[in-house]
């Protein structure tokens, strides 16, 4: 069983797709590990080597943050500017846009399902 | 886009030397300022800058977290008072 930064990976996946499963690691981070432990990215996650496994681990545990710390590192981030009381804060504050898109019609993604009003902040899980 | 590098950032020559000089005689004053688009440096850690926000100067006092913004962040230009008549109150709460 392949277990990396806390996440089990999925068995049947290919290696190269299984290792996005890991929040913090994209495509473009995989062909990076990938090419640096030299880990063939196409087979299957179940068939991989205890040793290849290790070295997966190592390098992801060691170079990247994944996972619980880079989910409070944005977290962080996204609370500095509220509490200095930036606009960009009082925009997250808001649950509007942060980059000056319109908002008189669109942005339903921050502003959740349409004519929600207050209660949408239950529903919307950021 | 951030501003190039080679530039440095930018901050109005007339606020910057008026803070060096407060920093240097030890003065506290809220300097009043319309340089919104200047960067805030570590030199205005701990003074109070009025910045105008197209109407009247929000007073802002700056501390080690904002410095790399820009003074206009934190001047809102735009009160939004909610739709309706009927929220008045709503609306100076928000002043």
């Amino acid at each position: 069983m392949a277990r990396i930064a806390g996440v089990d990976l999925p068995r049947d996946k290919q290696v190269h797709v299984g290792l996005t499963y890991i929040y913090g690691i994209g495509r473009a981070l995989v062909r990076q590990i990938l090419k640096k432990s030299g880990v063939d990215g196409t087979t299957r996650v179940k068939d991989l080597r205890e040793d290849e496994i290790v070295k997966l681990r190592e390098i992801i545990e060691r170079e990247h943050k994944v996972e619980g710390d880079l989910r409070k590192e944005v977290s962080m981030n996204i609370k500095r500017l509220i509490d200095i009381g930036a606009y960009r804060g009082l925009r997250h504050r808001k649950g509007l846009p942060v980059r000056g898109q319109r908002t008189k019609t669109n942005a339903r993604t921050r502003k959740g399902p349409k004519g929600m009003g207050k209660a949408r902040k239950t529903i919307r899980t950021v | 886009m951030p501003r190039s590098v080679s530039k440095g950032y930018y901050i109005e020559p007339r606020l910057l030397s008026r803070i060096e000089q407060m920093n240097a005689s030890g003065g506290k004053k809220i300097l009043k300022t319309w340089s919104r688009r200047s960067t805030i440096v570590p030199e205005m850690i701990g003074h109070t800058l009025a910045v105008h926000n197209g109407k009247k100067f929000l007073p802002i006092f700056i501390t080690e977290n904002m410095v790399g913004h820009k003074l206009g962040e934190f001047s809102p230009t735009r009160f939004f008072k909610g739709h309706g008549a009927a929220k008045s109150e709503k609306a100076v709460a928000l002043k």
